[in-house]
C-alpha cells in the first residue's frame, strides 16, 4: 500500500503561552508532532507491516518542521517530504496548506492518505477533507479504527460519542480520532536509521505553483489572551458552610441556577 | 449591502439541534438586513420547517431524499451544492457539530472559498465583519476576517443567542429535488451511546465527573445532581478510560466541546486537553480534594474537598432553593 501522512508540527499547548506583537510567541516554546498526527503515523507504520509497501510523511512548514519529520521517520515511516514554504508564502490559512499538499498528492497514486483530525493550535480540522476534495477521492473523518482487505475499506468512526460502521474503498482519506492506536515511541535504533532515510525539500516551485494560487482566503487580524478572569474563589470553612455559600453564589451572584 | 447567508439547519432523531437557530442568529449578523435561506437536508423533514421560520429564517429550502435518511458526505455535498447553485449566496453558516466540521471543508474547497471554522462570536468594526475563535486548545483566542468573496464560517453551539421565537411567523418554504447518485462511503451500522436526555453540547448545565469518582457507581450522586439542574452528566478521558463512564460522556478536545452556562467539575484535574473543551463556560466551579489542581485555576468558585461529602450536600441545598 502507498500511504501518505500528513503532519503538522505543533505548538505544545500543554506549555504556556504568551503574545508579543499580535503573535504568539515561540521562542523557547516546545514543538511536537500534532498528537493526532502521531496516531495517524502510527496508523500508517501498523497498515504498511500488515500489507507490505511504503509510508511517506508530509509536512508544509519552514526548515523546522525537520525535527518532527525527523521523529516521524525514526517511529517507523520510511520517507518524510518537507514542503518549505517560508521564502514564498508571508501569510497562509487553510486554503493555502491543503492547496499545496493536493497539489503535491495529485500524481502521487497514494492508496491511503491519513491526517489528524485537527491541529491542537489552529484547531479547525479543515486539512484533511480539503485535501480529499481537491483529490476527488472519499474520505472519513474522526476514524477509530480501520481494516483494509484489497480494496476494501471498513471503518469505524466516532459522532459525537455515537460510533458508525462505515464501508468504503481505496483510494481514501481519513482523519485519526483519539483511540484508534497508542503511538510507539522512537526506539534507538529507529533513531539511527532515521538518519539515512530519505527526507526530500521541497518549494512552490517544484510544484509548479505560484505564491498567487495558494493566497489565503482569509486572515488573522489580532491574536489575544482570553481576559483575565478574576482569581477564582475558593471557598473556606466547614465544608456544609461552604456548599451554602456556593449555591447562594451561585443563586444571587453568578444568577445561573 | 444587505446580503443572502444560507444556513444549514441540522436534525437529530427527528427534532432540530438548537444550534441550527443560533446558525440563523448568525446568519442575521451576516447579512446586514438580507434574507437568510435555512437549508433543511434528510428524509421525511419538511414538517420542520416551520420551527427555522419562528426563529427567523425568510425561507427554507428542503431536499428530500431515500439516500438522504443518514449523514453522509457525498450524499449531503450534492444536496447543499445544489441548494447553493439554486441561491447564490452571499455567505454560508453551518453548526460547529461533527456533521458541521465534516462536511463544511468540502463545500468550501469546492466553492474555492475560505473557512472560519468554530467561531464563538461575531463583530462589526469599521464596516467589516470580524470572527472570533479560540485557537491553542482555548488557550489563545484570533480574529479573523474573510479576504474578499464568499463568507463562509462554522459556529461553535451554545455561543451564540438564538433570535426570539415568534410563534406563527409565516415565509416561503420550497423543495428542491436533487438526484443524489454514488455514495462512496456507506454506513452499515450506527450504535448510538449518546445517552437519551439532554445533549451535552446544547446543555445549560452540566456535571462533570473525572478518575475522581472511583467507579461507575460513583456517577449517580453526579447524575442526580445533574437531573435536579435540568442538566447532564459529562466525564473526563479519564472517567471515559478508567470505564465509570461511556466515552460519549467525554468533554475536550477528542470529546466534546461544551459552553454551558454552569459547568460543575467533580474530582477533574484540568488537564489541558479537558479544558480544551469547557474552558469557555460561563460559570465553572470545582470540587476536588488537591488544592493544586489546575482545574482551580479556570474555576470562578473552588471547594477544596471530597466530592462524595460535597455533591450530596450540594443536592440538599439546591433542593431547599428549588423549594422556595
Ligand atoms: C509560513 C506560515 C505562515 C502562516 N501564517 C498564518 C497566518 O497568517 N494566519 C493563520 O491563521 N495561520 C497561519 N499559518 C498556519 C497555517 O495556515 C494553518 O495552521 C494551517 O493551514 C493548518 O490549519 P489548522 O491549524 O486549522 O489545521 P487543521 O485543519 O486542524 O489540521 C488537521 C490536520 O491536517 C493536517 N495538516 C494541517 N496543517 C498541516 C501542514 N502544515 N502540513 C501537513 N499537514 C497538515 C494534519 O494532519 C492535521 O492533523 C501559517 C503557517 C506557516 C507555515
Ligand atoms: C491527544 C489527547 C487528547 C485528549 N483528549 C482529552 C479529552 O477530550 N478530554 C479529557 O478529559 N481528556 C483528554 N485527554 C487526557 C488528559 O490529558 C487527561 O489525562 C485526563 O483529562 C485526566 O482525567 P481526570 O482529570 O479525570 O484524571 P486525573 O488527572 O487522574 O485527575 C483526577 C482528579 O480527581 C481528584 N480526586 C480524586 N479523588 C477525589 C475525591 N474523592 N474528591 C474530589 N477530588 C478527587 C484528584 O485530586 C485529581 O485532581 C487527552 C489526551 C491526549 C494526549
Amino acid at each position: 500500500m502507498n500511504i501518505f501522512v500528513l503532519m503538522k508540527r505543533t505548538f505544545d499547548t500543554e506549555e504556556r503561552i504568551s503574545i508579543s506583537g499580535g503573535k504568539i510567541a515561540d521562542d523557547g516554546a516546545e514543538f511536537i508532532i500534532n498528537p493526532y498526527d502521531e496516531y495517524a503515523i502510527e496508523e500508517a507504520i501498523q497498515l504498511r507491516d500488515a500489507h507490505s509497501g511504503e509510508v511517506t510523511v508530509v509536512s508544509v512548514g519552514s526548515e523546522e518542521a525537520e525535527k518532527q519529520l525527523r521523529t516521524a521517520l525514526a517511529m517507523g515511516a520510511d520517507k518524510a517530504v518537507l514542503i518549505n514554504i517560508e521564502d514564498d508564502v508571508e501569510e497562509s490559512d487553510q486554503f493555502t496548506t491543503a492547496r499545496i499538499l493536493g497539489e503535491f498528492l495529485k500524481d502521487k497514486e497514494a492508496d491511503l492518505i491519513i491526517a489528524g483530525n485537527v491541529a491542537i493550535d489552529g484547531g479547525s480540522g479543515q486539512v484533511g477533507p480539503r485535501v480529499a476534495e481537491q483529490l476527488d477521492i472519499p474520505y472519513v473523518t474522526t476514524i477509530t479504527s480501520i481494516e483494509v482487505e484489497g480494496q476494501k475499506v471498513t471503518i469505524v468512526r466516532d459522532v459525537e460519542g455515537d460510533s458508525e460502521t462505515i464501508e468504503t474503498s481505496l483510494p481514501l482519506l481519513v482523519t485519526a480520532q483519539q483511540g484508534l492506536n497508542d503511538p510507539r515511541y522512537p526506539s534507538l535504533p529507529g533513531i539511527m536509521k532515521a538518519k539515512k532515510k530519505p527526507l526530500e525539500e521541497l518549494e512552490l516551485d517544484d510544484l509548479d505553483l505560484e505564491e498567487d494560487d495558494v493566497e489565503p482566503k482569509t486572515k488573522t487580524i489580532d491574536i489575544y489572551l482570553p481576559p483575565k478572569k478574576e482569581a477564582g474563589r475558593v471557598l473556606e470553612g466547614e465544608i456544609d458552610a461552604q456548599v451554602k455559600e456556593l449555591v447562594n453564589l451561585l443563586h444571587k451572584e453568578a444568577k445561573v441556577i | 449591502m444587505s446580503k443572502k447567508i444560507l444556513v444549514l439547519a441540522e436534525a437529530r432523531e427527528g427534532a432540530l439541534r438548537n444550534v441550527s437557530f443560533e446558525a440563523i442568529a448568525a446568519g442575521k449578523k451576516l447579512s446586514n438586513g438580507g434574507e437568510i435561506v435555512s437549508v433543511l437536508i434528510g428524509e421525511g423533514i419538511s414538517s420542520l420547517s416551520q420551527e427555522l421560520v419562528e426563529y427567523g429564517a425568510d425561507k427554507v429550502v428542503t431536499v428530500e431524499h431515500d439516500k438522504l435518511k443518514q449523514y453522509s458526505s457525498d450524499g449531503y455535498a450534492q444536496a447543499l451544492l445544489a441548494a447553493i447553485e439554486a441561491e447564490s449566496p452571499d455567505g454560508i453558516v453551518f453548526g460547529h457539530t461533527a456533521l458541521g466540521k465534516d462536511l463544511s471543508p468540502r463545500i468550501a474547497s469546492k466553492l474555492g472559498s475560505g473557512l472560519i471554522s468554530d467561531v464563538t462570536s461575531i463583530e462589526e468594526s469599521g464596516g467589516k465583519l470580524v470572527f472570533i475563535r479560540p485557537i491553542y486548545s482555548g488557550k489563545a483566542f484570533e480574529k479573523k476576517v474573510v479576504n474578499g468573496g464568499l463568507v463562509f464560517v462554522t459556529i461553535r453551539p451554545n455561543n451564540i443567542d438564538p433570535l426570539p421565537k415568534e410563534e406563527g411567523r409565516s415565509a416561503e418554504v420550497t423543495s428542491l429535488n436533487v438526484d443524489i447518485t454514488d455514495l462512496r462511503t456507506i454506513i452499515k451500522d450506527v450504535v448510538r451511546k449518546a445517552t437519551d436526555g439532554v445533549d451535552l453540547s446544547e446543555a445549560k448545565v452540566i456535571v462533570a465527573g473525572g478518575r475522581g469518582v472511583k467507579s461507575e457507581s460513583g456517577f449517580e450522586p453526579l447524575k442526580e445532581l445533574a437531573d435536579l439542574l435540568g442538566g447532564a452528566v459529562g466525564a473526563s478521558r479519564g472517567a471515559c478510560d478508567a470505564e465509570y463512564c461511556d466515552y460519549s460522556l467525554q468533554i475536550g478536545q477528542t470529546g466534546k466541546v461544551v459552553t454551558p452556562d454552569l459547568y460543575i467539575a467533580c474530582g477533574i484535574s484540568g488537564a489541558i486537553q479537558h479544558m480544551a473543551g469547557m474552558s469557555n463556560s460561563k460559570v465553572i466551579v470545582a470540587i476536588n480534594k488537591d488544592p493544586e489542581a489546575n482545574i482551580f485555576k479556570v474555576a470562578d468558585y473552588g471547594i477544596v474537598g471530597d466530592l462524595f461529602d460535597v455533591v450530596p450536600l450540594l443536592i440538599e441545598e439546591f433542593k431547599k432553593i428549588k423549594v422556595s
